[in-house]
């Protein structure tokens, strides 16, 4: 018996919709084999990281406040993937965007008015799409890989801002903390609920607006198309170095919109480790939500539970907060695996050598 | 005909997509040393049925045997180990690796080793098929891409050779060389099964046919005796009548609408052939035709054409008076003028994408109704495209389908019909009927020739001279990025033509 892939005429629907559920089922199927490992028990293990969280209300907007980010750089990444470019490094343009967007506040904190929040968010979405006008810059320039610039420009910006908290920014009344001064309160994010806060709705509008662009607009046809077949694209007139540039700087925009409305909003004031790895995990919710605006909401909701269960059985199990990125890693492996079967079906076929057979023939 | 063993059998091979039977219960018996013939018009299902004997596709129904036994076909790789090998009609090649890796790819591990570049070179030139094994993919014409194929074929010394449409894309010259290099493979005991909608070089080559329409065998005919026009009774199902001979019309004297005037352009790849003082005019009401042997500059000269590569020079380029030599695709469209590149997948459309979309990738810029304020008019598209697959009799599967499920002369249907449904004041068409079954292909030309009656400047380039001679009025030869002059079609003769096409001129 031997058990191969084999293509299908046409990609299954059903697997389109069926894949994602089975990469979950699949990763709670590894869960339990790795709490078992770990010497806890399985059921209680998994109770506490993936449903405890969804039964009390302070965890459920934790979720909320996780997923904002997640879905405000996922949708950005989907629509640079579907252009068939490899922005690895949000994160970087998220710490980036942060930084800017702290520039008023921290650098003058006695600025205030109604003015001074749209000015910091503006200022943020600026510092993210600088940040990933480089790489677009060296890729249309130089054709350089922008998987490579991308990333290690977010060891730059993390060294960055590294320096600024601990160096020209640190908080003169902060005891030597390596943390900038908090924001005062015209340039915080209003709360919606809670520690919920208004960067929620942001992210809701950007899904909603990449839905369009991407599904109803000219625009988001040509990028589609410079994604596809970029022969294609210049012939019906697109360019794809403007594509490239565009869709790096909406990208990265909403990375650092992510960043600086996560420092405002939820953090208060800039510090070393202002993100658990957003703009990583985020890759994983563009691809979990299909590089599909919608999906992608559902995808940051879902891996914001496993920072929130990851935290949870830190504290209830005693194991390593690490296990929160292992589950992110865990699902993407298994939702890529699983979307094979989108294209391919398996196929059982019983054992045999062709090859003898030809040669053996008379 | 060779009376060799029966190599390989088809029985009852049924294949449907959706509720489509692209092949319905197929019976077909190929011998060894044979050259035999597969025919049918476009979406017959000639395609689908040589993707099952080669194992890309599965059967729904029935059986394979080969040489007497019962076999199924899971893969290609177990069709090469039997000894079949296969050339494809849409390529399958990687553009980035050079042609030495991409053969290697298709052999066998300890095949692909060191002296493979040594073996390809000699291969291909003791059949006649001149490959440079270090060129990379990329860079080569489509012409060059296909002897990629052939020799990568040739290498694991099939017994049945499976060829779909390999002439489409070669000049007659290669063509010609081809035919020697299957006639020699048949003689040492190799089974061809060949694809081809030219006819003519059926008759010539092959010892047996079978004949498909609507996925069915309508017909055994042998090809040494019938003539072409009981062929293409056979496979249209009708008669069929020449588009017109155009010669002896009196000449256009309509206005210049598309001009190019002291045309430069250097290669933008090291294999890329320059554009050299390329100058030539066309009138309202004429079809000015280029022939030329692939990879002398057509590439180039159509992509000048259509704006892909701007010229330096506004002047360079004129469409209807206006210069426009600095203008990308979009704008030459808006000024009236159309363009049908040769390469449908990839270039002409987007194979992963609907109907809808690709007719929207080349009209977006002149129908205002499929695209307002930047907002995408989807319905209006999906008239579109359904405007065009009835006008252009495409036949397609139900609904608004990928481009990529359309047989390879549809959407070539499509491609044309999205063009000329325009009414463009000028046209600029490459390989206007690469891969099109008779039938079509003649309605084609007589769409261009109709287009060039009411009004419009068509520029058609071909490979195919007797394309060329039959729809053109006047004929200009590119070779090595320099065009003769257009001279009218009645003044010349073949011979003068061939011999600008070897460089004559220069
Ligand atoms: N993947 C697919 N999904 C749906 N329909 C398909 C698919 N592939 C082929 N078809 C349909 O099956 C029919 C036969 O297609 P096929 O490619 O075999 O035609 P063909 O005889 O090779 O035509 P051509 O001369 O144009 O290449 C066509 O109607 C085509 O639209
Ligand atoms: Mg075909």
């Amino acid at each position: 018996m031997r058990i191969e892939l084999r293509q299908r005429t046409e990609d299954s629907r059903l697997m389109v919709w069926l894949s994602p559920l089975l990469a979950l089922g699949l990763t709670l199927v590894f869960g339990t084999v790795l709490f078992a490992a770990l010497g806890h028990d399985p059921l209680r293990a998994l109770h506490v990281y993936f449903v405890k969280p969804l039964t009390e209300a302070w965890s459920l907007e934790e979720i909320v406040v996780k997923a904002t980010p997640l879905a405000l750089i996922g949708v950005g990444l989907a629509l640079v993937f579907r252009a068939n470019v490899w922005n690895i490094g949000a994160e970087g343009q998220y710490t980036v965007g942060a930084i800017c967007g702290s520039v008023l506040p921290v650098m003058l904190p006695d600025l205030q008015g109604p003015l001074l929040l749209p000015a910091v968010l503006v200022c943020g979405a600026l510092g993210g799409m600088a940040w990933a006008a480089i790489p677009a810059f060296f890729r249309v320039r130089f054709g350089a890989s922008e998987i490579l610039t991308s990333l290690m420009l977010v060891y730059v910006a993390q060294l960055l801002l590294d320096w600024l908290v601990r160096g020209p920014w640190r908080n003169p009344e902060g005891y030597n903390f390596p943390e900038s001064r908090l924001f005062e309160a015209d340039a915080v994010l209003p709360a919606l609920a809670g520690r919920m806060h208004y960067g929620t709705v942001l992210a809701l509008v950007a899904v909603a607006a990449l839905a369009i662009v991407l599904g109803r607009t000219l625009k988001g046809f040509e990028f589609r198309v410079i994604g596809a077949a970029p022969r294609a694209g210049a012939f019906a007139g697109f360019s794809e170095r403007r594509s490239i540039m565009a869709v790096l700087a909406i990208s990265g925009g909403l990375a650092g919109i992510a960043g600086i409305g996560e420092v405002s909003g939820t953090i208060g004031q800039l510090h070393p480790s202002i993100s658990p790895g957003y703009g990583f995990t985020a890759i994983i919710a563009a691809f979990l939500g299909r590089l599909n605006p919608v999906g992608v909401l559902f995808a940051s909701l879902l891996l914001a539970l496993t920072y929130i269960g990851g935290e949870a059985a830190q504290v209830s199990l005693g194991v390593s907060d690490k296990i929160a990125r292992v589950f992110q890693g865990a699902i993407l492996i298994f939702v890529l695996a699983c979307d094979v079967f989108i294209r391919y079906r398996l196929h059982f076929q019983p054992m045999r050598r062709p090859a003898a057979r030809a040669e053996d023939a008379p | 005909m060779p009376g060799g063993n029966v190599l390989l059998e088809a029985r009852g091979i049924v294949k449907r997509f959706g509720g489509l039977a692209a092949n319905d219960r197929i019976d077909l018996a190929v011998h060894a040393g044979e050259l035999h013939a597969l025919l049918g018009e476009n979406g017959a299902g000639k395609s689908t049925l040589v993707k099952i004997l080669y194992g890309s596709l599965q059967p729904d129904e029935g059986a394979v045997s080969w040489e007497g036994r019962p076999t199924t076909v899971g893969n290609p790789a177990e069709a090469r180990a039997l000894g079949i090998g296969m050339v494809f009609q849409h390529f399958s090649l990687f553009e980035g690796l050079t042609v030495a890796e991409n053969i290697a790819l298709a052999l066998p591990p300890d095949a692909a080793g060191r002296g493979l570049a040594d073996d390809v070179r000699s291969v291909s030139e003791s059949y006649g098929l001149p490959l440079d094994p270090a060129a990379r993919v990329a860079s080569l014409p489509v012409g060059v891409r296909q002897r990629i194929e052939i020799v990568r074929c040739l290498l694991q010394r099939p017994r049945l050779l499976i060829m779909d449409e390999p002439t489409s894309v070669l000049t007659p010259q290669e063509a010609e060389r081809l035919f020697e290099t299957l006639r020699r493979l048949a003689g040492e005991g190799c089974a061809v099964l060949y694809i081809s909608h030219r006819l003519e070089e059926v008759r010539q080559l092959c010892h047996s046919a079978t004949v498909l329409r609507h996925g069915r065998v309508v017909g055994r005919p042998d090809p040494k005796t019938a003539s072409m026009a009981d062929l293409a009774r056979l496979m249209v199902g009708a008669d069929v009548q020449g588009a017109g001979n155009r010669e002896g019309r009196p000449a256009a004297t309509g206005p210049v609408r598309l001009a190019v005037r002291g045309l430069s352009l250097e290669a933008d790849t090291p294999f890329g052939v320059s554009l050299d003082d390329v100058s030539l005019e066309v009138r309202g009401g004429e079809i000015v035709g280029v022939a030329g042997v692939a990879g002398n500059g057509q590439d180039e000269l159509f992509a000048a054409l259509s704006g892909e590569t701007p010229a330096s020079d506004d002047a360079a380029i004129e469409i209807d008076g206006r210069a426009c030599g600095r203008m990308g695709p979009r704008r030459r469209r808006r000024l009236g003028a159309a363009f049908i590149p040769e390469e449908r997948l990839g270039h002409a459309a987007v194979p992963a994408m609907r109907l809808s979309e690709n007719a929207v990738l080349t009209r977006h810029g002149t129908d205002p109704e499929l695209a307002t304020g930047g907002l995408l008019h989807l319905s209006q598209a999906r008239g579109l495209a359904r405007r065009i697959v009835e006008r252009f009799d495409v036949r397609a599967p139900e609904g608004d389908p990928e481009a990529g499920a359309l047989s390879g002369g549809n959407l070539q249907k499509f491609v044309v019909g999205r063009e000329l449904d325009r009414r463009p004041g000028v046209l600029a068409v490459s390989q206007p009927t690469w891969g099109v079954d008779i039938g079509a292909a003649t309605g084609i030309r007589r769409e261009l020739a109709a287009l060039a009656r009411d009004g419009a400047a068509v520029l058609a380039i071909s490979q195919d001279l007797d394309e060329i001679l039959e729809i053109s009025d006047r004929i200009a030869v590119i070779s090595r990025g320099r065009l003769s002059p257009a001279v009218p079609t009645g003044d010349t003769t073949r011979e003068a033509i061939g011999l600008l096409m070897g460089g004559a001129g220069d």
